[in-house]
């Protein structure tokens, strides 16, 4: 499936945010993200990690283009096809697990339907309704929904928040397998070090609000190649980063 | 089975009252039933109810169209709310008489102005109701269906109209018996036939066993029509709710 690999480096998304802010309920403004630029290939994933409410959400609802209201500019190459995993599920109640897969993708033949949903461990649930699944299955239904649709760009919102370790490991395993067959640009905002260090290839640590790039960690080994031992030095790496960057920007 | 007995009930205390009342002001349940077997045996009744019940849907598919995008409209946009509330407030309170009578003044005593005049009454009913449903709509899945990029058809009949479900829902009920009930007052002051057109001749006879046998037919038929059509029609929109894990 890696046939849509391009010959050159296509830029995939260019960022370049100068300075986004939301009307403070006391009157004025408050800047939630500053500087932010940053460009993404194809088939490239990268990591946004940083503090809860610096503003990670506010940064991919200006690349989903759901927020006009910054300053600076997003460039997405032509044509672009989008798919977004939201921090919730955001199925529609009335539709089953396929209906709602199908609603994004109607161009979709039943065979790949079928691979998909069975690579995600769906297929037992196709006729059920969001309200019969749990959260984690809804969450991979979600998952599904963005595949589906082969996206250009992919933009994860903490994928796999508040899931039990072993159920986040598996889906994780699973994202990671989906994300090399279909060479997919993906976007992660995430907590989780152990969730960085297994799926992205650069890592942009971001401050506190205002948020802005404290520093960018690229992961050299190739996603595939990494061994345990490798992520958990990735890991403490950076989380050692983020402890050296943190403390001087708390007030 | 409540309900049979309930039922049972009601014709019971029914007929003890017509004993009481006697025949010229409560005519018995059983003298109403021959009434309406005899007016059914001529045709009669299936004509006058068929007339009434064909003006009651054209307005009440009118009233609910209308209302259902006007209400939708004044919910998502903050101007037309603004341009349409006035206009509303006005309508509400309005009375139906009035309507009606200035619908007779100003079109004639024709199917069209009475008709519209039935509309006209519903039609501010269906907008507050549809109006609240379009401003409870979740901009979450307003914002999955814009990420996605569906089109604009798409997201109306897969995304925005199911949330809108219940709230039609609800308008259509009340709308069904206020429509029937406003129909027979404009077939009483300018239409030639129907229910509300007999019953006014009934009353000038002070013929009560009449007046009786054609508004239960009606009863009979409207509560036809929400078990065979309403009810099943909310149950598949409802499907999905009921097996909520």
């Amino acid at each position: 499936m890696n046939d849509a690999r391009p010959a050159g480096e296509a830029k995939q998304l260019e960022v370049h945010i100068e300075r986004k802010a939301f009307a403070a309920a006391s009157g004025g403004r408050l800047d939630v993200l500053r500087d932010i630029a940053f460009t993404l290939k194809r088939g490239e994933v990268a990591a946004f990690v940083g503090p809860s409410g610096c503003g990670k959400t506010t940064l991919l609802r200006i690349i989903a283009d759901l927020d006009k209201d910054f300053e600076g500019n997003v460039r997405r190459a032509d044509s672009i096809s989008l798919a977004m995993v939201f921090q919730e599920p955001r199925l529609l109640p009335w539709r089953t697990v396929e209906q709602n897969v199908r609603l994004v993708a109607p161009d979709l033949s039943n065979q790949a339907l079928a691979s998909l949903l069975k690579e995600l461990d769906l297929d037992a649930h196709r006729r059920h309704f969001p309200a019969e699944l749990s959260l984690g299955l809804a969450r991979r239904v979600s998952l599904a929904r963005a595949l589906a649709v082969k996206p250009d760009l992919l933009l994860l919102d903490e994928p796999f928040v508040s899931l039990d370790q072993a159920l986040a490991a598996r889906l994780r395993m699973q994202l990671s397998r989906l994300m090399r067959d279909l060479y997919l640009t993906t976007l992660l905002v995430s907590h989780d070090l152990e969730e960085v260090a297994r799926l992205a290839d650069r890592v942009f640590l971001l401050s506190p609000r205002p948020a802005r790039i404290i520093a960018e960690i690229p992961l050299a080994t190739p996603r595939d190649a990494r061994s345990d031992r490798e992520i958990v030095t990735m890991r403490t790496e950076v989380a050692k980063q983020i402890a050296e960057f943190a403390p001087p920007l708390i007030p | 089975m409540v309900r049979l007995v309930s039922l049972i009930l009601f014709f019971a205390i029914w007929w003890l009252a017509s004993l009481f009342a006697g025949p010229q002001m409560l005519p018995g349940p059983e003298k109403v039933m021959a009434v309406i077997i005899a007016q059914a045996r001529t045709g009669e009744l299936f004509f006058q109810v068929g007339v009434t019940l064909a003006r009651v849907f054209v307005a009440f598919t009118l009233a609910m169209v209308g209302g259902t995008a006007l209400g939708f409209l004044m919910g998502r946009s903050k101007l037309a709310d603004s341009i349409g509330d006035p206009w509303l407030i006005v309508l509400l309170n309005l009375p139906a008489l009035v309507i009606i009578v200035l619908a007779f003044i100003w079109g004639g005593l024709t199917e069209v102005a009475g008709v519209l005049a039935v509309a006209i009454n519903k039609l501010p009913n269906t907008i507050v109701t549809v109006r609240e449903g379009a401003r409870s709509l979740d901009p979450r899945l307003d914002e999955m269906a814009k990420v996605y990029g569906l089109p604009r058809w798409k997201s109306l009949r897969h995304v925005i109209l199911p949330q809108l479900a219940p709230y039609i829902a609800a308008a259509a009920r009340s709308g069904l018996s206020l429509v029937w009930k406003i129909v027979l007052i404009v077939e009483l002051l300018g239409r030639p036939n129907g229910v509300g057109f007999e019953i006014g001749t009934a009353f000038q006879l002070f013929d009560v066993t009449r007046i009786l046998a054609y508004a239960l037919a009606f009863v009979i038929v409207i509560l036809a029509i929400e078990t065979v059509v309403v009810q099943p029609i909310e149950r598949r929109a409802s499907r999905w709710r009921s097996k909520a894990a």
